[in-house]
């Protein structure tokens, strides 16, 4: 339109007027600090942003209201004065009665949602007893070795009234069967429970690397959960696609953004060729993103998202409901970022990152405790952490009114470049034929690593600044905090409750069901009705996924 | 002669899959002229040593996130030094808590280097501490 490109060379010339009239004199007097500056992800950022910055952006389709196509500024036309986030902290260590302590204070803080954290055998679906979980039980996470453990971990708790967040990707199936097992036993409607399973397994081939079964078997389980949840769950969202871990492994905002939406149109397209359509699954995908160092660069990463999905579930999936264009997602502070040298400087860090978060419109929020780069954290880092939520909510005024950084030039521009870096990733993935065969090409995997290892590139040479460890240096600053220890006695007392459940339950029931599952996952027909029923038996976790592993084999990484 | 080049094999024990710890500093240590090996992830203690002695490393770098360098660890040490591998460093990157340090060094490990650490740290330290070859 031609109009748009007069307004654009008038403010392009005001612009060029200000640089010779009033900036380059005082730059000829004094220099600027650094001849460039660059976000946490090495994008240089420009001295100012103006309207010739946003010219190219139509505030009516491009940003609009929120509440309304393409949800730019958020999905709720009230932003948070109707409801606030979700303040939700990841918890879980030692054994469930431990971990089911945790989540009963954190609630009596004022906490208003669980999340569980398992520790590393349950995440890679193995039992307590496995000579493979040796020095791991328990440690980083919480134990569950079979449905008699999840039945301690949610001891006292509604599930048909609080909303769990369970963190569990390669074994997520199982999970939620135990999990709906227990809810069943309390009474609980399925139909009225709500929650989020992870349950992305795309990005552990990517970055977190907690995977069990080849790439392709594994995404068949994401889709039986799709389908169970969409028939029998119909409020719970069974998957929480995450750039997260993408982020912790390296990436850049950009690649967290482009890889995360890339998983989630993924997951669209293999729930679509199963058979469900869009409007009926899309609405219950849930999102979950990083809040790095970089302030405005993360806001422009959550506005983003919003818009892209809303457009690629209009124009690329035909969605019609609202809800379907709508992204909801969780947030967490960077643990990558938190220092182990002075420690409680991560404080900081950590409010600063929520406060992007926020002002990014997430729908739920963790953030850091800060002593998480040396161990678990101590209830009383956990507080900190939750207060620090609380603090912002409700005493600093940036919940008054939405997406208060709308309209900004620079965080405009920033959310555009976004948005358009991504549809160019998107594009390339694309090319290869789709997300499962790139991931099998190593191609998010190489640039990740890429992007980690230039990171660490510009710390060391300075041109990145981490208070207290390239500059602002102490000795011996680590060690004036207490820390979380997780006794080694952890794993007997989860080998005891395991053993006993063995030798309780009928084994000739758990047989039969094991081998049902064998046959559902053969005749590749949905999983979870056999899962649900090894669960109800006191089949293990470990038993379970060794059915699975005899039928799908293990997942081998190949180098990149 | 000249002196043989510093061999490392980076090591992942465990079930603990966050592999970007291991991979910097495989790259900058590849980058600063050594000769790098990595093991791939989930390797047992046994696997370690076996990879150590077949590949004639000078030193093994352990990346641990998990919490479980206080099971792992030590073992790694006890099977190198039983396959006769006396000079090879064993060198532990991670998470580990202040109170353990001392009690892994008392095991054999010969340092731990925190989070935050400069990969030109662990380059400078393997190229003191290395036992030179011929």
């Amino acid at each position: 339109m031609p109009e748009i490109k007069e307004i654009t060379s008038n403010e392009q010339a005001a612009v060029e007027r200000w640089e010779q009239e009033t900036l380059d004199p005082v730059r000829r007097q004094r220099p600027e600090r650094k001849s460039h500056f660059e976000t946490v992800s090495l994008e240089e950022v420009n001295r100012l942003y103006t309207p010739a910055d946003t010219a190219d952006i139509d505030f009516e389709n491009d940003v609009s209201f929120p509440g309304e196509f393409p949800y730019t500024r958020g999905i709720h036309p009230t932003g948070y004065r109707g409801k606030l986030w979700t303040m939700r902290q990841f918890a879980g260590f030692g054994t469930p009665e431990e971990t089911n302590a945790r989540f009963k204070y954190l609630t009596q803080q004022g906490q208003t949602g669980l999340s569980v954290a398992y520790d590393l055998p349950t995440l890679m679906g193995y039992d307590a007893d496995s000579p493979l979980s040796e020095g791991e039980v328990g440690k980083c996470g919480v134990a569950v070795s079979s449905l008699a453990d999840m039945e301690v971990l949610f001891d006292g708790i509604p599930l048909e009234q609080v909303t769990v967040s369970q963190t569990i990707n390669a074994p997520a199936s199982v999970l939620l069967a135990m999990y709906l097992v227990v809810a069943e036993n309390q009474g609980a409607d399925w139909r009225k429970i709500s929650g989020t399973l992870q349950n992305d397994i795309l990005k552990e081939y990517i970055a977190q690397k907690e995977w069990i079964y080849p790439i392709r078997p594994a995404m068949k389980l994401v889709i039986d959960t799709f389908e169970f949840c969409t028939r029998h769950v119909p409020r719970y969202n069974p998957v929480s696609v995450s750039g997260y871990h993408i982020r912790e492994a390296g990436a850049t905002a950009l690649q967290e953004l482009a890889f995360t939406l890339r998983d989630g149109i993924e997951y669209v397209e293999w729930g679509v060729r199963a058979g469900l359509s869009v409007d009926e699954f899309v609405p219950r995908i849930s999102f979950f993103f990083n809040a790095h160092n970089d302030f405005f660069e993360e806001i422009a990463k959550y506005r983003a998202a919003r818009r892209i999905w809303a457009r690629v579930m209009r124009e690329r999936f035909g969605a019609k409901d609202p809800r379907s264009l709508q992204l909801r997602f969780h947030t967490q502070t960077a643990g990558v970022s938190l220092t182990v040298q002075q420690p409680l400087n991560n404080i900081v860090r950590v409010a600063i990152q929520a406060l992007a978060g926020v002002l990014g419109g997430t729908n739920s929020l963790h953030t850091d405790a800060y002593d998480e780069a040396l161990a678990l954290p101590t209830d009383r880092a956990a507080l900190i952490a939750l207060r620090t939520q609380q603090i912002i909510a409700e005493e600093t005024g940036v919940a008054h009114t939405v997406d208060p950084l709308g309209g900004s030039y620079f965080v405009e521009s920033l959310t555009k470049k976004m948005e358009d870096g991504s549809l160019d990733y998107f594009a390339r993935i694309d090319a290869m034929g789709g997300m499962v065969e790139a991931v099998g090409k190593g191609f998010p995997q190489r640039e990740i690593q890429e992007s980690a290892y230039q990171y660490q590139k510009a710390v060391e040479r300075g041109a990145q600044t981490i208070v207290g460890v390239n500059k602002y240096q102490m000795d011996n600053s680590s060690s004036d905090i207490p820390t979380l220890i997780i006794d080694e006695g952890v794993r007997d007392r989860q080998v005891e409750r395991l053993q006993q459940t063995r030798d309780r339950r009928d084994n000739g029931a758990v047989a039969n069901s094991l081998e049902a599952l064998k046959r559902a996952a053969q005749a590749n027909q949905n999983t979870m009705p056999a899962t649900i029923e090894a669960v109800r038996n006191y089949a293990t976790l470990g038993e379970i996924c060794d059915a699975l592993r005899d039928v799908y084999g293990l997942y081998e990484e190949p180098a990149f | 002669m000249s002196q043989r080049k510093i061999r490392v094999l980076v090591a992942k024990p465990g079930l603990d899959g966050h592999d970007r710890g291991a991979k910097v500093i495989a790259r900058a240590l590849r980058d600063a002229g050594m000769e790098v090996i990595y093991t791939g992830l989930r390797q047992t203690p046994e696997m370690i040593a076996a990879a150590a002695l077949q590949e004639d490393v000078d030193a093994v770098g352990v990346s641990i996130l998990s919490g479980a360098h206080n099971t792992l660890c030590p073992r790694i040490v006890s099977l190198l030094r039983e396959r006769g591998m006396d000079d090879c460093l064993v060198l532990v990157g991670g998470i580990v808590p202040q109170e353990d340090i001392a009690r892994l060094k008392e095991q054999g490990i010969a340092e731990i280097f925190l989070p935050g650490t400069s990969t030109e740290d662990i380059v400078a330290y393997l190229r003191e501490n290395v036992r030179p070859r011929v």
